[in-house]
């Protein structure tokens, strides 16, 4: 197959691992990846703060530049989820029937990393070794908007070598939230401190999510800390083999 | 000057509404659709039915016993000695086979508010039963008698038919609407009074009856019109036919 | 005064500005953390013990958005069918008509005491104090209203307006202020003495005030579902019964109003049933109060029907399930969205209610995490509204309204940020920059102190060393 990977302005620009090791774990599984160059920002924050208008243009352009992609494969769950959750209601509010029209088919080709392996792909055992042990936190919109269930928790199950340690309470908000964090910071690091507590309970060395940012949060305050447990993307595990490290 | 404030409370409804068909949630599904079935759990067979009320109830913290319609007086008898009680209150219409011997009984005909009160309890029939959620429904109907008497006094025992348990909540409007019920003044009971305020648990025991007894007469000997009110409005034989 | 109700034109306190204090009391972030939790459990489990819930919810979803669609009709059915069996209906446009119309109604019956059982619609018109203004005293009779009335506080939770006591606190108060001395921190001593407390007014106050949590327009039923009798003292013992309804509260037939009943309780308290539920219609001779009105109230809430996707904030049942669940609410509590509408619910209803720009912090109290969404009996989609009244705060702020502090320069950063993404080589060169920047501020090692609003982020969590490659840069150098 040929994979469109939308990268996110965020993976690109702070955590080109992420992005690199998706590469990876689709070229091993046989599959062409592509990079459209053209793309930027889906305009996540700006919907989600409230400047809709501003956005449009950015939903445009993300419809213009994967227009014709069998499948758009994202690392982050929140970033898929606004192609998928968010869009269509903006594109109504433009009362251009064509954009609605684009948009829905666009976010019916577009998935998680994790989805798209597990429930598209059909693949659990992505030949990965990761010799660590590794808990794994649900962030919100990988959970409640694209429901990718246990997908993520399956394709961890598989790696060899990996001790998978369940984070208890584990579906509950870190508390990042995105302008949230800065808008109510009070809030977010009380929620947060009890995130923090409940990784450390499980004793692992790495706490892994299927998103960046809910994982800068995280692993902001881990690091602040000196916790001694480091962050890492899902895909970055998977991609690890006993020759390469990726995580 | 009240009909100005309905006309034009009226009117701001209606051009809220003139877009028609709204936006619902995520989904978009029309307001309008005819409304499907109503949703339903699995059926309960007429044991089960019982046994979950049964359950249910005592769940409560309700005292319940299942019971014959010949055992029933002294099922009665026994309940009212264990609980100490010298006076009750009853409808005026109570089955003369559930008043027990031995205690005062006073038949309501507007008693006052104050007379309730000091009473120590009151017997009271009921409408139907709910298996699923463990509740009775009371309606001012047979043996019943009127609201007060049976929220004043601290003590509640309620008779229920097994002809009178029906399954859950959509079962049991059917039957009420059936019965011809739906506009008289219900009362749902399920268990003794209550409250979550205190921490968000349940503790039994506010301004309600702070016991509630629920004798379930088991066997099929005082039936008829109720019983085939309820298994023509709900489509399912009554719980004890079978 | 009890209970934070909404005054017109005044905006809110910010949500960001009343949570600190409430995040630093120990006390009631103990009690909120234990109360949500046991009745998070309770629920869970009484739902799951339901195959068939998703299917009722979504039940439950269409028969109240079905009411919304055609509520003139509705409303006039109920109208109909209420003064058929023996009431009287009034109709409020704002709580200032509210109020007056139930004053009016004790004063014509020379009551001067009037029992209420709670409704978090006379909280937000501000009942009890437009009585008090005419000389009525309103007693509250549930046990938490009971409680927060004696304490002077606000509500805090739609369900359980004194959540944030425990035990211990509510024993002293009524040892301070019932005088029962001798009184345990058992909460069954405890409900014990709130019914020791107002018997007696339960048998001698002639008026009585309720809300309602349904009306069946079929029929001109009423129904109010409550645990501890109080509901049936007032509706049932005084001569006159007042109740408030707001217009949403009403539902087609029925059917309905049994969906309503499985979804209500389970979600709630998480029972399967609540105590006791109270059904009437109009008077009934010889059983119940002599006469019985019933005062629709709009308030705001056309104002919220108007708007095609905030409107479903109209179907709430007042579960107050999104309340138990929400991981903002649960640390800051209620009294932090300044409104008898807290939690998510709040955070949708209030500004609608209010107008957006009177309460423009809420919508942004929350993460999104869509918890609340989940749990909703009715399906409201909490963090759509959310999202769509975020917009509709940002509109209002360019028209110079709303009380955000830093409206021009958050709108030039998005604008900003709009801009730069709009195109390949603008976004490249800002990227970099903004790389740059970073690792000039972290010295080439982690950032630990931003500059601004930064500093928010970096007061608890350091942000990792920027990467010295984009990986826009790495792909192209590889193909
Ligand atoms: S919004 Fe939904 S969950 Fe929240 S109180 Fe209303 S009905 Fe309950």
């Amino acid at each position: 197959m040929r994979v469109a990977l939308f990268i996110t302005c965020f993976n690109d620009t702070l955590f080109p691992d992420t992005g690199k090791a998706l590469v990876t774990v689709l070229e091993r599984l046989g599959h062409v990846v592509d990079f459209p160059a053209a793309q930027t920002c889906c305009g996540q924050a700006h919907i989600n703060t409230g400047y809709r208008r501003d956005a449009v243009p950015l939903m445009r352009r993300f419809v213009d530049v994967f227009a014709g992609a069998e499948a758009v494969v994202a690392p982050s769950a929140s970033c898929a989820g606004t192609i998928r959750d968010l869009y269509p209601a903006l594109a109504n509010e433009t009362g251009d029937a064509s954009l609605a029209a684009a948009v829905r088919e666009t976010g019916a080709r577009t998935w998680e990393f994790t989805e798209f392996l597990v429930r598209r792909l059909g693949v659990t055992d992505v030949g990965a070794y990761f010799p660590h042990r590794v808990t794994y936190h649900p962030t919100c919109h990988s959970l409640r908007v694209l429901r990718v269930g246990d997908a993520p928790e399956r394709l961890l199950r598989a790696v060899r070598g990996l001790d998978y340690v369940p984070l208890p309470q584990g579906d509950e908000c870190c508390g990042f939230g995105g302008t949230f964090a800065v808008k109510n910071a009070d809030t977010s690091v009380a929620m947060l401190g009890d995130k923090l507590r409940a990784v450390q309970a499980t004793k692992a060395e790495v706490c892994v999510a299927a998103d960046n940012s809910c994982l800068m949060h995280i692993g902001g305050a881990l690091h602040r800390q000196r916790a001694g447990i480091r962050i890492a993307h899902i895909a970055q595990v998977l991609a690890s083999t006993e020759s390469e490290r990726l995580a | 000057m009240s009909d100005d404030a309905r006309a034009a409370m009226l009117a701001r409804i209606r051009r809220a509404i003139a877009d028609g068909a709204p936006r619902h949630g995520a989904h978009g599904v029309s307001a309008h659709d005819d409304a499907p079935a109503l949703v339903r759990g699995v059926p309960l067979d007429a044991a089960t039915c019982i046994a979950r009320l049964v359950h249910r109830v005592e769940e409560y913290r309700a005292h319940v016993e299942v019971t014959t319609h010949d055992a029933l007086p002294a099922a009665i008898a026994a309940r009212v000695a264990m609980r100490g009680a010298r006076t009750l209150v009853i409808p005026a219409d109570l089955p003369v086979a559930w008043r027990p011997a031995g205690v005062a009984l006073r038949e309501d005909h507007a008693l006052d508010v104050a007379t309730l009160d000091a009473v120590d309890g009151v017997i009271t029939g009921c409408r139907l039963a709910i298996a699923e959620t463990g509740t009775i429904v009371l309606d001012g109907g047979a043996a019943q008698g009127r609201r007060a008497i049976s929220l004043l006094p601290d003590w509640h025992c309620c008779v229920v038919f097994a002809s009178q348990v029906v399954g859950d909540v959509p079962d049991a409007v059917r039957a009420l609407a059936a019965a011809g019920s739906l506009s008289r003044p219900q009362t749902w009971i399920s268990g003794p009074s209550a409250t979550s305020d205190i921490e968000l648990d349940r503790v039994e025991g506010v301004h309600g009856p702070r016991t509630l007894e629920v004798l379930v007469v088991r066997d099929a000997r005082r039936q008829g019109a109720a019983s085939s009110v309820i298994a023509a409005a709900t489509g399912r034989p009554p719980a004890s036919a079978a | 005064m009890t209970g934070i109700g909404t005054r017109p034109g005044r905006p809110l306190p910010r949500f960001e500005a009343l949570a600190p204090a409430r995040l630093d009391d120990a006390q009631l972030r103990r009690n909120l953390g234990k109360a949500t939790a046991t009745i998070r459990g309770k629920r869970q489990t009484v739902v799951d013990e339901l195959p068939h819930w998703e299917a009722l919810r979504e039940e439950g979803r269409a028969a109240k958005a079905a009411v919304l669609a055609e509520l003139d009709v509705r409303l006039e059915q109920l109208e109909a069918r209420v003064r058929a069996a023996g009431g009287q209906v009034h109709w409020a446009p704002t709580a200032a008509d509210a109020t007056r119309i139930v004053g009016d109604i004790a004063a014509r019956h020379a009551a001067r005491e009037v029992i209420k059982v709670k409704s978090i619609t006379t909280d937000e018109i501000r009942l009890n104090e437009a009585l008090a203004a005419r000389g009525i005293v309103a007693t509250e009779t549930d046990l938490a209203e009971l409680i927060i009335q004696l304490a002077g506080e606000p509500s805090s939770h739609i369900l359980v307006p004194a959540i944030h006591k425990n035990r211990s606190e509510i024993r002293e108060l009524f040892v301070a202020r019932l005088g029962q001395g001798d009184l345990t921190d058992e909460p069954r001593a405890l409900a014990g003495a709130a019914r020791r407390h107002l018997r007696a007014k339960f048998l001698s106050v002639p008026m009585a005030v309720s809300g309602a949590n349904f009306a069946v327009a079929e029929t001109g039923a009423v129904c109010v579902v409550e645990s501890e009798g109080n509901g049936r003292m007032c509706l049932t013992l005084p001569r006159v019964l007042v109740t408030v309804m707001g217009i949403e509260k009403v539902v087609a037939s029925w059917d309905d109003l049994g969906t309503m009943l499985q979804l209500l309780p389970r979600s709630s308290t998480g029972e399967r049933m609540n105590p006791y539920t109270s059904i009437w219609t109009g008077v009934t001779p010889g059983d119940g109060p002599e006469e019985f009105h019933l005062v629709l109230l709009d308030n705001g809430r056309t104002q919220v029907l108007a708007d095609s996707v905030g409107r479903q904030a109209l179907q709430c049942i007042r579960c107050s399930a999104c309340l138990n669940v929400c991981p903002v609410y649960e640390r800051t509590g209620g009294h932090a969205y300044a409104s008898v509408y807290p939690g998510p619910i709040g955070a949708i209803l209030t500004p609608q209610l209010l107008g957006v720009e009177q309460a423009d912090s809420l919508p942004y109290a929350s993460t999104l995490c869509g918890a609340c969404y989940d749990v909703c009996p009715v399906k409201i989609n909490i963090p759509e509204v959310l999202v769509h009244l975020r917009g509709r705060a940002v509109e209002r702020q360019a028209a110079g309204a709303g009380t955000h502090p830093y409206p021009r320069l958050e709108r030039l950063a998005m604008r900003l940020a709009a801009w730069a993404f709009g195109s390949t080589t603008r976004y490249t060169l800002a990227t970099r920059v903004a790389r740059v920047a970073l690792r000039l501020l972290g010295g080439g090692g982690a950032v630990t102190r931003l500059p601004g609003y930064g500093a928010r982020w970096t007061a608890v969590r350091d942000l990792p060393p920027p990467p010295a490659q984009s990986f826009r840069d790495w792909w192209d150098a590889r193909t």
